[in-house]
Formats: structure tokens, sequence, C-alpha cells
């Protein structure tokens, strides 16, 4: 399996990992270890990032995984640009999974304000990590402002929907230059071989995994499921085609002439 | 302003007319009462979590009452889908019980004659300095209807002593001005509670009898000013007891409907008190008290109706009952409350606004949450949202 690259950094993991909505530190430090993923995110409002102590930082081991500090619950730009500078100022990470979220029901991405701080975080030296629609156009201009990923969602934020952008991702697909993490609406293993299958470079489940009644075990089915849809990815799947194909064809016998 | 622009539908006091929610309580009755099972069955066959007057009519009726079961296991995992295992907790801090109104259900009716206490901004620093060591990230602001003290001003200031402290600061004070929630806003206030009490006008005025909590039309539309003024969370309710509470929650629902329209950018949540004993508050007083039962149906109901809306609940309830309640669509409760200002630091043997019923210590109810398998969560939010 080829390795990720983002922001010239090598991951043989393929999943990333959210720490919401877990029942204990202890339950999602298990997962997080069984789903084999090399990156964290985390919110920053759910955490005290200036304290080491704090219950669900220490329980992520920083030296195994890669730590990204999301700014879930920014309304704009300024908000998740002051977040972004607060974590990095703590921690000394400057890699940010930037969310903009002014709906507080949906949680959809705001694209305008989402390029607005992409731009900023990227002068001031942030590995930028922006969580968007599925917006091909979008995709290309965070793309050309320096973005080391886009994340357009599979669908709405916890919905376990799946794929419902379907359409729209593989354009973004098709066209990026950057690493896709398919990042949200993913409800199941099956869902995320799909999107792996797709060609998406990466996909990043948290509610499926933590609200499961097995949270390890659910992790390990989406362990699989990203390496099995890589794989068949990298291995260049048949086409899928309405039309039977025979393994014996009808005309096989012209074969003589043609020649 | 914030998300009010282009809003051009009816205002809530003219959607509460429309249906005759502020003055047909006998009306609702009847039409509570003509649901059929059939009915409540439609209701739960709908996608649970979005919101329409018919189910949430439906799932309000007598006729649910069958189906409490049902409609609890929905509740449950809608909510750990949206919220995850967690159960967020808050304080309470009370600064004042001096108050100008008369509400004849509440222990700081200006008529009540006992002791009165009033904390000074350094006062409430010292009581929230206890609250943090408990591990408290959430505050909640209380005060009774005390503006010549506990002005603008005063919150303001004290929000920007407890920025540092407190990841999240909210109010639950009086109404205000669109300008005056904007200076509490700026100073890092993100949350309002403001209680409707009773949606129903008649009720309304006779339970509120002096003092500016008597303009009902004035509490009605401060949801509307504290949206339009930024405030990200409204906390909504009704105080349990003082009428039929089913045609109260259709009131209540419409009240949220409207307000997630109109504000898009402020996320409501909806509180759950009963009325408690209070000093001179007897309950035999009022006919509408709620059994545990409808508490459960109401509680169910509105997560049915809002997939995402918090829900909270406080030291009011006992801590049996607690217990339970956290796993069927609860999302935030308090814990080690004290309802007298000055309880905290235990100088204070002040007027409480009402008689607490859970006493254990936020530790006891953190172990509590776990043994539940639901992560209790002390900070969900963060000063650095807050502009310097």
């Amino acid at each position: 399996m080829e390795k990720l690259m983002i922001a010239n950094r090598k991951f043989s993991s393929r999943l990333l990992v959210g720490t919401g909505k877990f029942a204990s530190c202890e339950i999602m430090a298990e997962a997080i270890e069984k789903s084999g993923t090399e990156i964290v995110t985390v919110a920053l409002r759910r955490v005290d990032i200036e304290n080491e102590n704090d219950d669900m930082l220490s329980a992520i081991d920083r030296n195994k995984y890669l730590l990204l500090p999301n700014t879930s619950g920014a309304r704009d730009a300024d908000e998740a640009v002051r977040l972004s500078r607060l974590a990095r100022a703590a921690t000394g990470i400057n890699w940010v999974k930037l969310e903009v979220t002014p709906d507080p029901y949906y949680l959809l991405p705001d694209p305008v304000e989402t390029l607005k701080a992409a731009e900023i975080l990227v002068k001031d030296d942030f590995v930028v990590l922006p969580y968007i629609n599925a917006d091909p156009i979008l995709s290309r201009k965070l793309e050309d402002i320096g973005a080391a990923t886009v994340m357009p969602l599979a669908s709405p934020i916890g919905s376990n929907q799946g794929l419902k952008t379907r359409a729209s991702l593989e354009i973004i697909i098709e066209q990026s230059n950057v690493p896709v993490v398919i990042d949200a609406g993913l409800g199941l293993p099956s869902h995320a071989a799909d999107a792996m299958e797709m060609g998406a470079d990466a996909v990043l489940v948290n509610t499926a995994i933590a609200t499961a009644a097995e949270p390890a075990e659910m992790a390990v089915a989406f362990k699989l499921a990203v390496e099995a849809g890589r794989r068949a990815y990298e291995s260049g799947p048949a086409a899928a085609d309405k039309r039977a194909s025979a393994s014996s064809p009808l005309t096989g016998f012209l074969r003589d002439d043609k020649k | 302003m914030i998300g009010s622009g282009k809003y051009t539908g009816p205002d809530i006091k003219t959607i509460l007319a429309q249906k005759a929610l502020d003055t047909g309580a006998e009306l609702w009755q009847q039409r509570l009462d003509k649901v059929s099972s059939n009915d409540v069955e439609r209701a739960l066959a709908c996608p649970a979590g979005t919101y329409s007057f018919e189910r949430l009519l439906a799932f309000v009726s007598p006729a649910a009452e069958d189906y409490l079961e049902q409609m609890a296991q929905l509740a449950h995992l809608l909510t750990i889908k949206r919220f995850g295992r967690t159960i967020r907790l808050y304080a309470p801090l009370y600064l004042s019980n001096y108050c100008v109104n008369s509400c004849r259900y509440c222990g700081f009716n200006r008529q009540s004659k006992y002791e009165r206490i009033r904390l000074t901004v350094e006062q409430a620093v010292d009581e929230a300095d206890i609250i943090a060591t408990e591990g408290f990230k959430d505050i909640l602001l209380v005060s009774s209807e005390d503006i010549k003290f506990i002005s603008i001003d005063y919150l303001a200031d004290l929000a920007k002593r407890l920025r540092g402290k407190f990841s999240s600061i909210s109010i639950e004070v009086y109404p205000m001005s669109i300008a005056e929630y904007g200076k509490v806003f700026e100073a890092g206030i993100e949350g309002v509670t403001l209680y409707q009490e009773t949606y129903d006008r008649a009720a309304y005025a006779y339970y509120h009898p002096q003092g500016p909590k008597s303009d009902y039309e004035n509490r009605l539309t401060s949801p509307d000013r504290l949206a339009a003024a930024g405030m990200r969370e409204i906390g909504l309710g009704i105080l349990l007891g003082l009428t039929d509470w089913r045609a109260e929650t259709l009131a209540l629902g419409e009240h949220a409907h409207y307000l997630v329209k109109r504000y898009w950018q402020s996320h409501v949540s909806f509180s759950f008190p009963r009325l408690r004993p209070a000093c001179e508050v007897e309950r035999s007083q009022f006919e509408h008290l709620l059994s545990d039962r409808n508490l459960v149906q109401m509680i169910t109901a509105l997560r049915l109706c809002f997939a995402d809306a918090g829900l909270v609940l406080s030291t009011r309830e006992r801590a049996q009952l607690r217990d339970h309640l956290i796993t069927l669509g609860i999302t935030k409760i308090s814990a080690g409350s004290k309802t007298s200002p000055g309880g905290y630091s235990g100088h204070s043997d002040a007027l409480k606004q009402f008689e607490i019923d859970d006493n254990r210590s936020p530790a006891e109810v953190s172990e509590m949450i776990k043994s539940h398998g639901l992560e209790p969560v002390w900070k969900d939010w963060d000063k650095a949202f807050i502009k310097d």
C-alpha cells in the first residue's frame, strides 16, 4: 500500500480518527490504538490545550500519533484563526483541521469563512486541513492558496449516511493535487471502503466508531475497510459495466481473420 | 445583528396567537385528548429528530403515554448519535436574591421577609473560584431581577474576571435590550437562559402580578434580542407545574422552531424546571404539578422533535431520577449546586430560590455519569472564542 503524504510527512495509515462522543478516555484510547491511525484530531473547545494533564490530551500518546487540533465551534474566520494560534502557542503543533461551522445544527462548513481563514493561516505557516462541503471549485481555491489537503464531507457530520455527495467527491478526487480526505458522514466500514475505492487518499471517522456498542472492534473494522478499499484502488479494479462481458467471447473465432 | 435580516415570517407573538397557544389552554386540552394511538404511531414512524407541530402534538398527547418506552428508546439512540456518550456539567452561581418582582412561586419574591444578600463582583469571583476548584469550566450566573445592583456593567465586569477560569459563561438574569445583550456578549458571556415560565397569558398575569416581569411580551421577545446580539446559546423553558404542561410544550416547541429558523447561528436548549418547594411557597397551591412519567414524556417528546437541542436538568430533581434521565435525552446537568448567593463559601444561609434535591458533590455526580457508560464533559467551549 502506498504511503499517504501530507505536507511532506508520510503516514502508513489512511484512517484519521476523531475523539468526540466516546464514553470515556480509556475507551477512546483503545479505539485509537486498534484503528491503527496515525492522525488523531481533537476539538480545541473540548480540551484544555494549555494543560498537559488534561484527561483527553493525556490519553493520546503524542509520540505515536500526530495530534491534529480542530477548530470545531468556530462561527467565522476570526474565531478559527484565534483558536489555531492559541493551540500552536500552547503545543507547538502547527497543523490544524480548519472547521468553520456557523450553523449549530447540521454543522455544515462555511465556504467563504473557511477560505478566508485558510489564507490567513497558510500565510502564518500553518499546515491547514480544511473541512469543506463537497465543492470542487472551493477545493481548487483552497489548493491554490496552499491548503495541505481538502476534507470534503460525504454527508452531514455525525449522520452516518455514507457517500451522499458522491458525484461531487468524484470530481474533487479527479481534479485535486493535494490529498483528499473524506471527512464526515461515514457510518459504516463499507462507506469507508467505498470512499477509498473511489480514490480518496484517506478518510476521517469519529461518530461511527465512538457511538458503536464496541468502539474498539468498530475501529478495527474501519481499519480493515480502509486498507481493503485502498488496496483495491491501487490494484486497478475491473470496470463496472451494465453489459455482460463473457469470458469466452462469441466472436473469438474471428481472431485469425483480423491478423 | 445576526441571522434576522431576511426572515419574513411571522414573529413569535403572531405565531402563538394564530395557534391560540397563548390563550387557548382548554381548546388545546381537547385537541390533545383527541390524538389517537394511530396518530402517535404515525409520528413515531417519521424520522426521529425533526420538528413538526403535528408530531410534537402527538408525542405530548395522553395517547402517547402508552408509547413512552418506545419514545425513550428512540430518544436515547438519537441523543447518542448527535451528542455521543457524553454529559456536560455546569454549575450555577447565584449573585443576588434581592428582587423587584412578586412571582407567586418563587422564594425570591420581594414580599418574602427573609435575609437578602448580594455578592459584590469580588465576592462573586471568590465563589467562582470554589466552583472552579471542583472542576467546572462551565458556569451559569444567576440572579433575581436586581438590575440596580446586578447591572449590565456588573455582569460584564464579572464575566471579564471569570474568563480566565471558565471556558463557558452564561447568564440567567432578567430581560435586556439588544445593546445590553451585545455588551455582555462582548464581555464573554456566550449564552442566556430565560424561561418564559408560562406561555399562557392569563396564567402569566396571575403568577407575575407586579414588577417588570409582569410584562409578558417583553419576556417573550427577549430570545429574539439576545440572538440578534450574537449569543450562541438560547436557553428556553417553562416552569413546570404552573399550567398544563402539554399545551405549554406545544408553545415551547413553536418558540424554539421559530428561533432556529430566524437566528440560524444560535443553538437552542431546553430546561425542565419543575416547581420545587421554596420559602413561603407550598406545592399544594399548584394543581398542575408533573409526575415523573410526565417529565419523561416531555423530555423525550422534545428530543424526538429537536435532534440537536441541548436538554438541561438541574439539581432540583432527586438523585435517583437524574440518574435515569441522563440516559434518555438529557445532555447537560448541574452538580453540587448552591441556590443562595454566597452558598459555595458557606458564609451565607441566605434565602434560597428553591430547595435542591440532589445534594451529591460534583465528583460523586461525575462518578455516577461514568457508571452509566457516559463521559462527564467539563469543558466544551473555549475562552479563545471571545474577542479580546
